[in-house]
């Protein structure tokens, strides 16, 4: 019930926000739709990825958003051309999805094979970590986490390496000598 | 928003208490929801606030531009670092149970230090990108 009524204002908030052109209301929108994709999954006890949602979606991605906003005019320009071409080719992605999903085993279906494979042997937790998740994410998939550092860390250098060369001007230098 | 009383009281109050809790977030981690991520983010979001709150350049001066560099690295180093320290103990690479005595105790050990550098990394790579997008900002309302 929760999760229908959730999924509903998260849709009125995406409708809302293609509608808008107004650059500063869209980010807020984003902003509340973040805030909702959380409580979503709180509502699916999902607690470490909610917390996850709020700080970065809500929090850090709306303040960057600001912060490029800053940079350029509030207001989007009319797209040049009409949107037929990209809406027919995400309706068909969407319908291809939901044909996909109606494959899958029901939700919190004990018997679906994801939690057949490899999830019981992860639950009799024999690292003694009582939070499975960090178990998980920790030990047992620790490779897979260290790629995911990795990959965090190549956004940054990236970052770094495209938005840097502006400091050869003098007062990039003097903010550096503080 | 720098001259804004209400704003600046409630960042001191509050901030403090982010860092707190993301400190919370990492060492419950084990325990609780939490965990590397969540604490790094939530600790960012927390220097982040300040940067808003008191101006980039007094964020600048407590958290330095070199910090959060070395951080960017240091922790994507000490993850790789305790998957060398099991290889050199005898086990494979990120096997945490040859870096205690007990087992147990060294899987805990493994995951305390992993978590940490994800948390170091994280928190870093959230400073820079928003350190680099808030000095282009501001360097364009100098040209203004």
């Amino acid at each position: 019930m929760i999760v229908n009524s959730l999924l509903v204002l998260m849709m009125v908030a995406v409708l809302s926000l293609a509608r808008t052109r107004n650059l500063f209301a869209v980010i807020v929108l984003s902003g509340i739709y973040s805030f909702l994709m959380a409580t979503l999954m709180v509502a699916l006890d999902a607690v470490d990825v909610a917390m996850t949602e709020a700080a970065v979606g809500a929090g850090i991605s709306t303040v960057l958003l600001l912060g490029a906003l800053h940079l350029c005019k509030s207001e989007e320009a009319r797209p040049a051309h009409r949107p037929w071409l990209p809406l027919a080719l995400s309706g068909a992605t969407a319908a291809l999805l939901i044909y996909g999903a109606m494959g899958l085993p029901d939700f919190a279906d004990p018997n679906a094979p994801i939690h057949q494979h490899v999830a019981p042997r992860y639950l009799q937790n024999e690292v003694d970590v009582p939070n499975v998740v960090t178990a998980v994410l920790a030990s047992f998939r620790g490779y897979d986490t260290l790629g995911e550092t990795v990959v965090v860390f190549t956004a940054g250098a990236g970052i770094i390496a495209l938005l840097r060369r502006r400091k050869h001007k003098p007062e990039g230098k003097g903010r550096d000598g503080e | 928003m720098e001259n804004d009383l209400v704003l600046r009281v409630v960042g001191k109050l509050l901030i403090p208490f982010i860092l707190l809790f993301a400190l919370y977030v990492q060492f419950h981690g084990d325990f609780g929801p939490g965990g590397g991520f969540q604490a790094g983010t939530i600790s960012a979001a927390g220097i982040v606030f300040h940067a808003l709150v008191f101006g980039l350049e007094q964020t600048r001066r407590i958290v330095p531009d070199r910090l959060v560099e070395a951080m960017l690295a240091a922790g994507v180093l000490l993850y790789a670092g305790v998957g060398v320290a099991g290889l050199l103990l005898g086990g494979n690479y990120l096997d945490y149970f040859v870096l205690d005595p007990d087992p147990i105790h060294g899987q805990h050990r493994g995951i305390f230090w992993v978590e940490a550098g994800v948390h170091i990394t994280v928190c870093g790579v959230m400073l820079k990108i928003f350190y680099m997008f808030a000095s282009r900002s501001q360097r364009k309302d100098d040209e203004a």
